[in-house]
């Protein structure tokens, strides 16, 4: 059977949760990919995080979790889930580890503040495994890492000011250590299960990373502004505001961060397409891009430098902390990119 | 003697380690440590009152509901409002959801792998700690099986739950005054559909493979006793009072709950000693290393006495009369994963009225006015215990907010008087088979039910947060 291309994969991703979920559609695609030596090895450690963006990858659409467990990976390890503990799950790790060419997930933040001690992932020897140390060592011998989550992707609410720890990103650490190893950062506090499942899937199909934008996230999902695909967007553009929590209208004065704030909630929705954000009346809170949550408190405030309807909010002239792509016109540029085989290398040019 | 360390405790949340020494065959002294430090009180320091509603959330991703519940009483309180009844229900109905999704994975995902002996081609099962797996062949097959299926029945409360809180497992629509969401019957319909298929889930499938589990480990109703006193602030505010009821049961007598009897003690703790210990003051700054310390949890007191939380809690002070029919037997792993089918239960069905007393139309949400100054307390018993918020706002900032959680009270280290939190009490007297297959110390551990993100949160003082900084 032929195999799936970039652009099939492309659209695939695209497509939203109401017409055929995500990973209902790469199954088939992934099982295919699978190499004949066997399901690729994955290892989870959680750093300073929550544990949310594991919980939310539970909740993939049908086919379920279970699938991607029992089909698509080989997880040999995940603090939740996992059979062992203690010095058996230490074992399954070190094992993996020299065993080299499995995929590292990387989930919370690195605490690096006083040799990183805030934050420790078992004992060898007598002594405590720091959680920055484990990472390193992984990372070094791994075929490449996902960052899931903006704790892991950027720091997250755990470097959120005055960062008590010193925690810092998946990336800053490996860079600073001088390790090479490739990092795809998949932001969301929570993550969306699609954006994890769909990542994974295209490394393991095209063996390389998607295409990512200039902080590292996969344009396919991460592309698109939430204000200017917003279903409320008609209310902004009648001056039609929300004084209060419940209301309908524009949340812009409430405190939506929907204009400095990219990802596709607004299509993909989220639970099996029961709802999403603000859908649900909340406000955006921006919790994909780089500087959440700073960037983003007051949650309940409107933010400042958005242009009043009359003038198009520009999603790069708010917040300049971000850094991020206008929005307009990156779907395009993404299919005629990845048609043309420009995949897998960090976009240093920005978008046009 | 033998020294047995368990690190990491994995099929929790969090980072735990335990530490027990064995002798002749039992454990005779105990040991429990969080691992993890973030400092998201302090973090929450000179930031607009709301923000904490959501910044709590990330204290922990298994049960941020009941971190947006107790932040949204606590705001409720210091604004001075209530939420209509439409948004009292939708934050119950809400509420509820998590406590369906965390019971079902609690028993099949973090615990039932101590009993259930999996296929080994279902990854990650293997490799575990060897043990006494007993359960007959066709009790485990079918428990094998429902591992599977709970995964679904998870994911579809979690649906339910986003039906009015937007998304899960982090919610966006509880906000101080009631809910952002609005209500239609498409939406009770919606939520009516999914919980009858997991009310049939737990009638028929949940709480009948907990007693299968329970019947063939009855000794494990003799194990892990703890410290038998048991603290619940009660749960899903009705029109008047709570659906659970909030109480405490001290020395065997029952009794009502002040929380002016609150404390936290952090002499074994990586913090400095000098703090105070009522939680409406409470501000600790690390100091890893301390001799004596052990850990990143601290010791929650009430009148100086260590107390149990959680489903057992709840069901007990509730009076729930298949609980206390146990009498002391309750007191036990099993008594914990019997207590939290019970409730499941009680509370899926009552859901099911709740749902059909929302108005559609009708305001979910009550306006607030940002205040100068005030002062707050939300207490709500989420899923795993009871969980207090403290909030205090000078000029219209937090100048401080404390959260004392429910895995603080149960895995929480020995406090200044040297007397071990409930957790470390349950596994002291426990006989341990091989020490290199220490199933017996988990066992215990995970009947608890312990989160660690919720239980390490502190605040730091020493920096400068500006002028909202008050010590």
């Amino acid at each position: 059977m032929k195999k799936l291309s970039r652009r099939g994969f492309l659209k695939l991703c695209a497509g939203s949760a109401a017409a055929v979920s995500l990973s209902q559609a790469l199954l088939p695609e992934l099982a295919k990919a699978a190499p004949a030596s066997g399901k690729p090895a994955v290892i989870w450690m959680q750093g300073a995080g929550c544990t949310g963006c594991s919980v939310s990858l539970l909740n993939s659409d049908q086919p379920e979790i279970k699938e991607i467990l029992t089909e698509i990976i080989d997880l040999k390890f995940h603090p939740n889930v996992s059979a062992a503990a203690g010095d058996l799950a230490m074992k399954v790790i070190d094992d993996t580890r020299d065993a080299g060419g499995f995929y590292l997930v990387v989930e919370g933040a690195v605490p690096t503040k006083d040799g990183g001690i805030y934050c420790t992932v078992g004992e060898r020897d007598g002594k405590e495994v720091v959680f920055q140390d484990r990472v390193k060592e992984l990372a070094k011998k791994a075929a490449a890492i996902i960052a899931i989550g903006t704790c892991a992707s950027y720091g997250g609410v755990a470097a959120a000011k005055p960062n008590p720890t010193g925690s810092k990103s998946v990336e800053a650490v490996l860079k600073e250590a001088g390790i090479k190893t490739p990092v795809v950062n998949i932001p969301g506090c929570p993550i969306h299960p699609d954006w994890f499942v769909g990542t994974l899937a295209h490394i393991l199909l095209f063996d390389e990373i998607p295409e990512v934008d200039k902080i590292g996230r996969p344009k396919i999902f991460y592309g698109k502004c939430v204000h200017d695909n917003c279903p409320r967007r008609q209310y902004f553009d009648s001056s039609d505001f929300a004084k209060n929590f419940s209301d309908p209208g524009c949340l812009l004065e409430i405190g939506c961060k929907g204009p400095l704030a990219h990802c596709d909630s607004f299509d993909r929705l989220w639970n099996s397409g029961v709802n999403w954000c603000i859908k649900s009346g909340a406000p955006c809170l921006g919790c994909t891009e780089k500087d959440f949550p700073d960037c983003a408190t007051p949650f309940y405030e409107r933010m400042p430098g958005v242009n009043l309807p009359g003038v198009t909010a520009r999603a790069d002239a708010v917040g300049g902390v971000l850094g991020v792509a206008v929005a307009a016109g990156i779907g395009a540029h993404l299919v005629g990119s990845i048609a043309k085989g420009r995949t897998g290398k960090k976009d240093e040019g920005g978008d046009e | 003697m033998q020294k047995v360390i368990v690190d990491p405790v994995t099929r929790i949340e969090g980072h735990l380690k335990i530490e027990v020494e064995v002798d002749g065959g039992k454990v005779i002294s105990a040991k429990s440590s969080g691992t993890l430090f973030r400092g998201i009180e302090l973090i929450l320091q000179g930031h607009d009152p709301r923000d904490a509603q959501e910044l709590v959330q990330r204290i922990c991703g298994v049960c941020p509901l009941g971190h947006a519940t107790a932040s949204a009483f606590a705001l409720d309180d210091a604004f001075g409002i209530e939420p209509p009844d439409n948004g009292r229900i939708l934050r119950n109905l809400i509420l509820g959801s998590n406590y369906i999704q965390s019971d079902i994975l609690h028993f099949y995902h973090l615990a039932a792998l101590d009993y259930v002996k999996g296929p080994d081609t279902i990854l990650p099962l293997a490799p575990r700690y060897e043990g006494d797996y007993r359960l007959p062949d066709d009790v485990n097959a079918a428990a094998v099986e429902h591992y599977l299926l709970a995964l679904e029945m998870r994911k579809k409360a979690h649906e339910m739950l986003a039906l009015f809180g937007g998304r899960a497992p982090t919610p966006r629509s509880i906000v101080p005054g009631g809910v952002t969401e609005v209500v239609d019957t498409e939406k009770i319909l919606n939520f009516k559909y999914r919980l009858a298929e997991l009310i049939d889930f737990i009638d028929n499938i949940y709480l009948p493979d907990v007693l299968a589990v329970a019947d063939v480990y009855k000794d494990w109703f003799d194990i892990g006793r703890g410290c038998k006193n048991l603290l619940s602030y009660g749960t899903f505010p009705q029109k008047e009072g709570r659906f659970i009821k909030e109480g405490t049961y001290i020395d065997g007598k029952d009794g009502p709950f002040d929380p002016e009897q609150i404390t936290e003690d952090v002499k074994h703790s990586w913090y400095k000693d000098n703090i105070d210990k009522s939680p409406k003051e409470a501000v600790v700054s690390p100091e890893h290393g301390k001799a004596d310390a052990y850990s990143w949890l601290k010791s929650p007191r009430y009148n100086g006495k260590v107390l149990e939380v959680g489903p057992l809690a709840r069901m007990w002070v509730d009076k729930d009369t298949k609980i206390r029919a146990l009498g002391e037997k309750a007191f036990s792993v099993m008594g914990r994963h019997a207590a939290r089918a019970f409730e499941i239960q009680k509370v899926a069905h009552a859901m099911n009225d709740w749902v059909m007393e929302l108005k559609p139309g009708e305001p979910t949400c009550t306006p607030h006015e940002l205040p100068k100054n005030a002062e707050g307390v939300g207490t709500v018993d989420a899923v795993r215990g009871a969980l207090g918020h403290w909030i205090k706002i000078e000029a219209g900032r937090v100048s401080k907010y404390n959260c004392v959680v429910p895995t603080t009270w149960n895995a929480g280290p020995r406090d200044d008087k040297g007397q071990p939190g409930p957790i470390e009490q349950a596994l002291v007297g426990t006989p341990v088979n091989d020490v290199n297959n220490p199933i017996e110390l988990v066992r215990i551990v995970r009947s608890f039910d312990p989160c660690i993100g919720c239980a390490v949160h502190v605040i730091t003082p020493n920096r400068n947060v500006g002028a909202f900084r008050v010590y």
